[in-house]
């Protein structure tokens, strides 16, 4: 018998990347623009989704929930009128292309319009799944600190955008605002920032500004 | 923390491309695996010895490649490891850029049999 050696330099993620590009080709063609949303539990991925629905009445939303359990912010969206697909992992700590590829089934997708994939609320494993997405929305939120861009490069270098929410609450916390922003400055200088407080709505036209922009073109 | 599944996907890789090579046996595997992907070689090896039984990759040896982060300085382009809470280039002190050195996560080449 013969030993060979066979070259094959294949990314662990080939697969999953596969199928995300089939998601977003196809969902593209259906003129719908796909935002991954993507942040730590609490920073306000929800909230965010909401208030930028609300700026664009006269586009369809649609909207897929992923959570390990429960569907409080399903019945959230569904109070609104919009149309949404609940994912419970069970365990899984973030979604992956399959798993956006099965949930679409779900949905009509009959409009043209955007589709908001509301990530599991956690800052490492979504930075390297992609889902079909268009663009990677990060929200992030003033309570968590000026130091995440340095805890958590991958996700804030991959970000297309980013969302710092509860800037209301700057003057309760020590929030460094240069730190924060040479981290990002440092590590991606693509991704547009903005500075949110989604409680109150604050800051949500200019990125809903942006969004069209980036969708539209 | 996703080592199962990454693993799943190394046994798969392999074995099609050695099948598609008219493989009986694969000896041995080369991983090569960024320490920004927060892989442990230690529970891929756990989870390769079982995923593997009945497999053409049934015993190969895992040789795993790690490979440090590496940013490089956007003022005079030297590449270094960066320390904690910092993006700073010990050359000048400029701001480092992150690459993609550190980042890698693949299935380099396998040593098979050919019967």
């Amino acid at each position: 018998m013969e030993l060979q050696k066979v070259e094959i330099i294949q990314d662990i993620y080939s697969e999953n990347e596969k199928i995300a590009l089939s998601v977003k080709q196809k969902l593209n063609d259906k003129g719908i623009f796909v935002i991954n949303v993507l942040g730590s539990p609490g920073s306000g991925k929800t909230s965010a989704i909401t208030e930028i629905i609300k700026l664009l009445p006269n586009v369809k939303s649609y909207v897929i929930e992923g959570d390990l359990e429960s569907d409080i912010d399903t019945q959230k969206m569904r109070a609104m009128g919009v149309e949404t697909y609940q994912i419970n992992t069970g365990g899984a700590c973030h979604l992956d292309a399959p798993t956006v590829e099965r949930a679409l089934e779900k949905l009509s997708l009959s409009e043209k319009g955007i589709l908001f994939i509301e990530n599991i609320g956690n800052l490492v494993c979504t930075a390297e799944f992609v889902v079909g997405e268009n663009i990677k929305m990060l929200i992030c939120s003033v309570p968590e600190g000026s130091d995440k861009p340095y805890k958590y490069p991958i996700i804030f270098e991959n970000a297309d955008v980013i969302v710092l929410n509860k800037c209301d609450l700057k003057q309760y916390v020590d929030f460094d605002d240069k730190f924060f922003y040479d981290g990002i400055n440092a590590l991606n200088k693509k991704a547009s920032v903005f500075e949110v407080c989604a409680k109150t709505g604050e800051g949500f036209d200019k990125l809903v500004e942006w969004i069209n922009k980036v969708r539209l073109k | 923390m996703h080592e199962y599944s990454i693993t799943q996907q190394i046994v798969k890789i392999a074995e099609e491309k050695a099948k598609s090579h008219g493989a009986v046996k694969i000896e041995r595997i080369s991983l090569v695996v960024g320490e920004l992907s927060g892989f442990i070689g230690e529970s891929i090896q756990m989870y390769f010895d079982i995923l593997s039984k009945g497999t053409l990759a049934e015993g190969a040896i895992l040789d795993i490649t790690y490979i440090k982060p590496q940013l490089k300085c956007s003022k005079c382009s030297t590449y270094f490891y960066r320390k904690r809470f910092s993006f700073e280039c010990p050359q000048c002190g400029g701001m480092g850029m992150p690459t993609q050195i550190g980042k890698e996560f693949y299935v380099k080449d396998i040593d098979i049999y050919v019967g």
